[in-house]
């Protein structure tokens, strides 16, 4: 049995660690865009970030005023049990959301979309979204927060098969371009794309895609993974970098996930995670130990599976 | 933090004259008081017939487009952690009330404002535009706050939409993005890259759907 006090310590520490530690893999990322970016205005805004991301580790203060919307994702083992259950763990993590926004601190972003109530700890109705997967023979939960901006860089289109390639790269840029003007996206980012479900489906695979992957992984489709890096070099073809300056640094990393959908249509959404790419993860065993990490491991072959049976012998997570 | 690019120490408040020596790209750092004002306050002291939430010696000339990752202890004390910009060109439309009413020369924002909005409301007013850089250097903009003086509006409007009063040093780094001509950074920037979008768009598919929408031109900005 998990405890509650182990599963609530840590999303509390989560959503500190996400607010403040930029992931390596984005910084790594970033660091790489530094060494190649040529324009002047672009490469001073990069290496201010660079200091910026030391100051909030050094501080422990949030790397950004804007701390986002944070999020819940949970991944339960299929053997795990909770004490309280599952509707224990959602006020836990409404508790360490309330918490956290007070004790980082972070910007009480959320307040309701006509009346702008502010409660000033981040909790409302339908807030935090807390998104719910399951793994096959494990007994521990996992949690990840994600602190992701909540206005500019996302969008959705229904394209159709005979658009093709084409269309998909002509939508990419689109949304590239119209959000990376003057930076709106904060970019350089992650860029998520999602192809395929339903509308609502395709707009969370593509948010997934940017949120819970890591720079550098790539989808296990190689036909899909060599899309990830043309798509990644055709948006720093742009000749824009950070805060739309000219430049190269646009893209950190480009993210597919895909989903069946409907036989005359090819959705697709587009979604960016900006220079303050904030994650964190952290796996409770049942004795309530935390191990945390920086990589969510969201997509995996059982969580992508395609058929309609998982009978396979349970794998290692895909990246 | 060493860099190709011009930085100028600014002291605030700041005069006509010392306006007059920055360039658009200049990197500024700021010392001396700001304090943060969005739509809130704007709605507030202009639709609202309310006017300004203190005097202009309490608040300064410096109007900061942001809300603070911030919170008050029970003691009463304000703390505040992290600081970042929000886009500043959704509040165009309160800006020539506000400068009046306010009398402030700064706006520090977010992406800045179209040139028009300049040319009609800062020029008159005297008015320059500082970007924030990244936009995320909230750690480095929270290092340089000596006193978070006072909060003003706060059961009115909730902690994000307060206007919080700063006393900062060396608080940066901003970038030029409208001197008191009113030229525009982040437009010269557009205007060099937009030469290379119809060579970019070349082996793209317009889509098959179309939709209603005010532009399709690439080389146009969406605010």
């Amino acid at each position: 049995m998990i405890p509650l006090a182990s599963l609530q310590r840590t999303a509390e520490e989560l959503m500190a660690k996400a607010a403040i530690e930029i992931p390596d893999d984005y910084l790594a990322g970033l660091r790489r865009c530094a060494n190649t970016e040529k324009g002047d205005l672009s490469a001073f805004v990069i290496q201010a970030m660079l200091e910026n991301y030391e100051a909030a580790k050094e501080d422990r203060r949030a790397m950004c005023g804007d701390t986002g919307v944070p999020r819940w994702y949970v991944k339960i083992g299929n053997d795990a049990r909770i004490d309280g259950g599952p509707i224990a763990l959602e006020a836990a993590l409404r508790r360490a959301t309330a918490n956290a926004t007070h004790s980082v601190p972070l910007r009480p972003n959320r307040v309701h979309p006509l009346w702008r109530t502010d409660h000033n700890n981040n909790v409302g109705i339908n807030a935090p979204e807390i998104e719910y997967s399951f793994h096959p023979n494990a007994d521990w939960v996992e949690l990840t927060t994600v602190h992701k901006g909540g206005l500019f860089g996302s969008d959705y289109r229904m394209l159709f098969p005979g658009d093709g390639i084409e269309g998909i790269k002509r939508f990419y840029l689109d949304t590239l371009v119209a959000f990376g003007k003057r930076g709106l996206a904060c970019q350089p980012a992650i860029i998520g794309v999602g192809l395929g479900g339903s509308k609502d489906a395709c707009m969370v695979l593509g948010k997934q895609a940017s949120c819970l992957r890591t720079v550098g992984s790539r989808n296990p489709d190689p036909k899909i993974a060599a899309l990830e890096d043309e798509l990644h070099e055709l948006g720093n073809n742009i000749g824009m970098g950070a805060m739309g300056f000219m430049g190269s640094s646009m893209v950190v990393d480009c993210q597919i996930e895909v989903g069946y959908c409907h036989t005359g249509g090819m959705p697709m959404s587009v979604h960016m995670f900006c220079l303050s790419s904030r994650r964190s993860t952290a796996r409770i065993y049942a004795d309530g130990r935390a191990e945390f990490r920086t990589d969510p491991m969201w997509f995996t072959d059982y969580s992508r599976r395609a058929t309609v049976e998982w009978d396979q012998p349970m794998l290692e997570a895909a990246e | 933090m060493s860099s190709k690019l011009k930085t100028v120490h600014l002291k605030l408040p700041a005069s006509t004259e010392d306006l007059q020596t920055l360039e658009i790209g200049s990197v500024v750092y700021l010392s001396g008081r700001v304090f943060t004002a969005r739509e809130g306050i704007y709605k507030r002291a202009i639709e609202e017939g309310v006017g300004m939430p203190a005097s202009r010696e309490d608040l300064g000339s410096a109007n900061f487009h942001c809300s603070p990752a911030a919170t008050i202890e029970p003691d009463g004390t304000l703390n505040v952690g992290s600081v970042t910009a929000t886009a500043s060109f959704r509040f165009a439309k309160w800006l020539d009330g506000w400068l009046k009413l306010s009398g402030c020369n700064i706006i520090i924002g977010k992406g800045g404002m179209t040139s028009e909005v300049y040319r009609d409301i800062f020029v008159p007013n005297n008015t320059i535009y500082l970007t924030t850089v990244g936009y995320g250097t909230g750690a480095l903009l929270g290092r340089g706050i000596r006193n978070v003086v006072g909060i003003h509006w706060k059961e009115e409007l909730g902690l994000a939409q307060a206007a919080w009063v700063l006393d900062v040093e060396n608080f940066g780094p901003f970038l030029v993005e409208s001197d008191l001509e009113g030229n525009s950074l982040f437009e010269r920037e557009n205007a060099k890259i937009a030469p290379g979008i119809d060579k970019l768009y070349e082996g793209t598919r317009p889509a098959t759907l179309r939709r209603y929408g005010e532009t399709d031109n690439k080389k146009e900005e969406v605010i």
